[in-house]
């Protein structure tokens, strides 16, 4: 138990790793040993995970559970491990969703089994690494070693065009985070050392360290980091490898990449773009400028290209762009509302996406389609799967008790805090996003049965709903009592907006003369 | 004996390594008239057992080293063995060793077992060898020829085959040309210095550097420019006639010839056009010990003499460097990506690496130069291991050179789809892997010495590179096998195979102690 509390963060790492390792053992064609050690594994990684939440203590700041030991010391690389309350919901996230993700493969995936399994656990030690590094050489290898996973994920187990979609994947995210190299290269040069000592890679000393910076320097630096993660997230322009990789790749891939690969782009963000923003009021007004301007256009971009699409599955992914429109406007709107409500939608994206593409994956095991067209009225054969899609329709658009509402309305109202126009179209994009969801669901769902086909539908069955009914309740929960979620992000998001934009809080003391705006904005949370 | 005893102490102590080597090359030439047609893995055998012997004779020498001040001078300072040597000596070993192993089945198949093809392959280490310890311009260029001989016959070894020979004829003509220009550098470096030891040719070319500058600054005006001018009128009047410019016109001249023949050999742009047809038509082995070993070598000489003989220069030829690097990488990686045939492809991947390693000399501070050390010790097995997949793919009826033969590889032999997707990450310098510390150390000397633009090119290069090997992998891993029958792998391309996966995967995840080996070759 000892070994468990202090090494806490290696054991959730690399129980995926054990999984994956031991599946290696096991013949080729034993399919059902290996869907159940997959299971198991992705069961057990969830439930390592779970102490995290009752050993955290919201009130302090700063990264806990760390853990360090020497790694390369010539180059001062570490390894060195620590999650903050932002980091913690992440992992969860993770894990959570990898169990779910797992289990959604039951019977979706009959070739390769033995490979899925393994590339799935691996992939899941890459994405809990990435969170939980505290060290820029450890992080920068968990970000790349993920991608090959997701690769043959996409590759093998995708539709049709799953060769040119795992390659753009690949190549898209690879051309960002090579630049990012560069960055974290940069940073670790320019870092001021005690002559004769060994540099180092140490996340939190280096990202101190950033604040003695010139305001050039700062602007490359985030410009260096700034398109591996807008990549990831993905902004708009460059998220064009997004609607490819999502549709083509399994159900289980796309509800990962939705629910977690995504949410690597905001974290970093979050933890690296931000203290890398320059000092000079001037020179950091440009830089959110263009990258609100960007959120912006995504989020309106991405929900009117959704209105045209025919593929269920191309439908949501494209929706992905305009909710993480949201996550980064939150992000650079730089204020506590803003960051908060951008964390917890990351988590309330996670939840209805993948929700969203599991439910896709309901349909098309039955249909082997994912056209619209090819369904309508299918509430009639499966009126249970209707209940379930339509809660999960109305979490993802922000409907008041559901999950996505509490993050988009704490988000917008940090935007309006900075300025109404931001608010504004941002409101745009939730009214388009009722309006495509809405009309998804309508097509897909209700009127008469128009194909054969559809008439006999089975309802989901017994694993299905041990799939979607925790994302469910999970929505229900974020949506009618966030308050112990946002009590995890509280303490790191007042440590960044501290660090970032200190004249907010100034600002906040100048207005205790007037209570009541105070009491207004605490009472949402 | 005594004689030899004290041989051994003294100058002998330098060329141990190499004459252990030819021995066993004589060796084997020796014995395989008597060893019957069954038995003729016995030549490679006694050729791995040379290697080996020769491996723990220069981890012998490590102590003398340590023990004479870092440096072990031989031959009227003609032949060192130092940190450097021993370094790389131990690279070209285990590339020798590794091409041995992968050789036995390949010939076997293409009924080529003759002994000479094992003397050869330690001949051309031998010539290896000697260009890394070499501090004389005759050494270094008998070296050089001797590689470069052992390795136009090896290139032809296939007598049978026509790609075989045309391969080796023009490895040949535009070897010898190469050559040429080499020995005319060589020349020229004489006539300026009145000697072949490299050291004092370097300070000789230290000189005429100082003196140029002193001129320059003396026909500024003003009061320094006056005060230069008074010093030479007292200590050397005749310089004041002289022209700067033309003082330079033959060291750069020499500069550039010596250049261009070095990077001939290592194939790198706008001279390496030999590269792809003679990787496509020798052996798979012998390419692919062209492919390390040559390469490593002539990186080895190269080394050398820019930070020897042109160290005072050094400001203005990174800037030539840096052109050729970039270049190369250009080139490397846009030819590779349309290639069919897998070796053509990893010929061109060479190029490319070509230019990460140059632009570690462009760096050229402290960790440029260990990045080079990781950056070859890392392409050496991941090179190797590569091409020993193709190798491997080589069975009786199917030359399993190109792309479509490595379909379904992942189904027919999942332990060789594995491990190729391994050698592939390396090569375009993923982490965890030994390809990507090598990168690492190179884009930092970049940052370092602030050129950060380069660095960018540099980095940027990476996506289309992965492009490319990924087309190796998604054949290997995501295409139906067709009719290709399974591939059978013998122990000795297993532990081949191993060796290299190991180094591949060892130096990525945990460098430290490849790190310590690279900083011992440059004198630390």
């Amino acid at each position: 138990m000892d070994f468990l509390a202090h090494h806490i963060l290696s054991v959730v790492l690399f129980t995926p790793l054990v999984g994956a390792l031991l599946l290696l053992f096991v013949p080729r064609e034993r399919d059902a040993v290996h869907r159940i050690v997959g299971n198991l594994f992705g069961a057990l990684g969830f439930l390592v995970s779970l102490p995290l939440l009752r050993w955290f203590k919201p009130g302090w700041g700063g990264f806990q559970f760390e853990e360090t030991a020497d790694w390369i010391p010539s180059i001062g690389a570490k390894y060195h491990l620590g999650i903050d309350g932002i980091s913690l919901l992440l992992v969860m996230l993770t894990t959570f969703l990898g169990m779910i993700a797992i289990l959604s493969s039951w019977s979706a995936i009959k070739l390769r089994q033995k490979e899925y399994y393994i590339l799935l656990l691996l992939l899941q030690v890459g994405m809990i690494g990435v969170f939980v590094s505290l060290d820029f050489f450890l992080f920068y290898v968990f970000w790349e070693v993920m991608l090959v996973p997701m690769y043959f994920l996409i590759g093998v187990w995708g539709s049709d065009r799953r060769l040119y979609a795992a390659i753009k994947f690949f190549l898209y995210t690879l051309a960002g985070s090579v630049v990012m190299l560069l960055a974290i290269l940069a940073l670790y040069f320019y870092a001021p050392v005690e002559p004769g000592a060994t540099r180092t890679f140490d996340i939190p000393t280096l990202l101190a360290a950033a604040q003695t910076f010139t305001d050039p320097l700062k602007v490359w630096l985030f410009w260096g980091f700034f398109f591996a993660f807008a990549i990831k997230v993905p902004m708009f322009p460059f998220h064009t490898w997004l609607p490819d990789a999502h549709t083509e790749a399994p159900t289980a891939g796309s509800v990962i990449l939705a629910g977690v690969l995504l949410k690597m782009g905001t974290y970093g963000f979050i933890r690296f773009s931000l203290p890398l923003l320059p000092a000079d009021t001037a020179m950091r007004a440009k830089i959110i400028h263009i990258v609100i301007f960007l959120s912006l256009v995504g989020i309106i971009y991405g929900a009117i290209v959704c209105l045209m699409q025919k593929d269920m599955k191309r439908l949501i992914a494209y929706s992905s762009v305009s909710h993480l429109g949201f996550c980064t406007l939150g992000i650079f709107a730089l204020n506590p509302n803003g960051l908060a409500g951008s964390v917890l939608q990351q988590i309330n994206h996670g939840i209805s996406t993948g929700a969203l593409f599991l439910i896709v994956g309901v349909l098309y095991e039955r249909r082997h389609t994912r056209l619209i067209s090819e369904f309508g009225g299918l509430a009639t054969p499966m009126p249970n799967f209707a209940a379930i899609y339509l809660i999960v329709s109305l979490s993802s658009l922000g409907m008041p008790l559901l999950n996505g509402f509490i993050g988009e309305f704490t988000i917008l109202q940090g935007a309006f805090q900075v300025s109404k126009a931001w608010a504004a179209w941002g409101s745009l994009g939730v009214v388009l996003g009722a309006a495509y969801l809405l009309w998804l669901y309508q097509r897909v769902m209700f009127g008469p049965v128009t194909q054969f086909a559809n008439e006999e539908l089975p309802d989901l069955n017994l694993r299905e709903y041990a799939t979607l009914v925790p994302l469910v309740i999970l929505a229900f929960w974020i949506g009618i009592y966030p308050k112990p979620f946002f009590a995890l992000i509280d303490k790191p998001v007042q440590e960044i907006v501290h660090r970032v934009n200190p004249d907010f809080y100034k600002a906040e003391h100048a207005n205790l003369a007037a209570p009541e705006l105070q009491a207004s904005r605490v009472q949402v949370k | 004996m005594d004689a030899i005893r004290s041989y051994l102490q003294g100058d002998g102590a330098v060329i141990l390594p190499e004459m252990e080597l030819v021995l066993f090359g004589l060796g084997i030439l020796l014995i395989d008239f008597w060893i019957e047609e069954r038995d003729k893995y016995l030549n490679a055998v006694l050729a791995l057992a040379g290697t080996l012997f020769s491996g723990g004779t220069l981890w012998m020498l490590r102590g003398r080293v340590a023990a004479s001040g870092g440096v072990l001078v031989g031959f009227h300072e003609s032949a060192v063995v130092d940190g450097f040597v021993l370094f790389f000596g131990a690279l070209f070993l285990a590339s020798t060793a590794l091409v041995i192993l992968l050789s036995v089945k390949f010939m076997q198949i293409e009924k080529e077992q003759e002994g000479e093809y094992y003397a050869l392959l330690l001949f051309a280490c031998v010539g290896m060898m000697l260009m890394a310890s070499g501090v004389d311009l005759i050494v270094m260029f008998l070296g050089l020829e001797t590689m470069a001989l052992s390795f136009y016959v090896l290139t032809g070894f296939l007598r049978r085959e026509k790609r075989s020979n045309e391969a080796a004829l023009k490895y040949v003509l535009l070897g010898a040309f190469s050559s040429g220009i080499l020995a005319y550098g060589f020349s020229l470096l004489y006539g300026l210095s009145a000697s072949t030891n490299i050291g004092a040719i370097g300070a000789a070319l230290g000189q005429r550097n100082q003196l140029v500058q002193a001129i320059l600054r003396s026909q500024q005006p003003g009061e320094a420019g006056e005060q230069m001018r008074q010093l030479l009128a007292a200590r050397l009047p005749v310089a004041l006639n002289f022209d700067p410019f033309t003082l330079q016109i033959l060291p750069m001249l020499a500069f550039v010839l010596v250049l261009v023949g070095l990077l001939f050999k290592v194939a790198a742009v706008p001279f390496h056009q030999w590269a792809p047809d003679v990787y496509e038509g020798a052996p798979t082995p012998v390419s692919a010990y062209i492919s390390i070993a040559s390469k490593t070598a002539s990186f080895a000489l190269l080394l050398r003499l820019l930070l020897l003989v042109f160290a005072s220069s050094q400001p203005t030829w990174i800037y030539l460097i840096a052109g050729i690097a970039i270049a190369s990488l250009t080139w490397g990686n846009l030819a590779a990506l349309t290639q069919t045939n897998i070796k053509r492809l990893l010929a061109y991947s060479s190029i490319s690496h070509v230019g990460y390693i140059l632009l570690g000399l462009v760096g050229g501070n402290e960790t440029g130069l260990i990045g080079i050390a990781y950056y070859l010790f890392a392409y050496v097995f991941m090179t190797a291991g590569a091409f020993a997949v193709v190798i491997v793919l080589r069975q009786k009826g199917l030359i399993g050179e190109e792309l479509e033969d490595l379909n379904g590889l992942y189904q027919r032999s999942p332990a060789s789809a594995v491990l190729l997707l391994i050698f592939m990450l390396s090569l375009a310098g993923i982490p965890p892997t030994a390809g990507f510390m090598g990168k690492y150390f190179i884009f930092l000397s970049l940052i370092e010495s602030h050129h950060p633009l380069l660095a960018l090119f540099a980095v940027l290069y990476i996506v289309p590179a992965l492009y490319y090997y990924f087309r190796i992998v998604a054949h290997a891993w995501l295409k139906q096998p067709g009719e290709a029958p399974q591939p059978l792998m013998t122990s000795a391309q297993a532990i081949a195979l191993g060796v290299a996966v190991f180094v591949s995967l060892a130096a990525g995840l945990y460098p430290e102690p490849f790190y310590k080996l690279a900083k011992y070759a440059f004198g630390q």
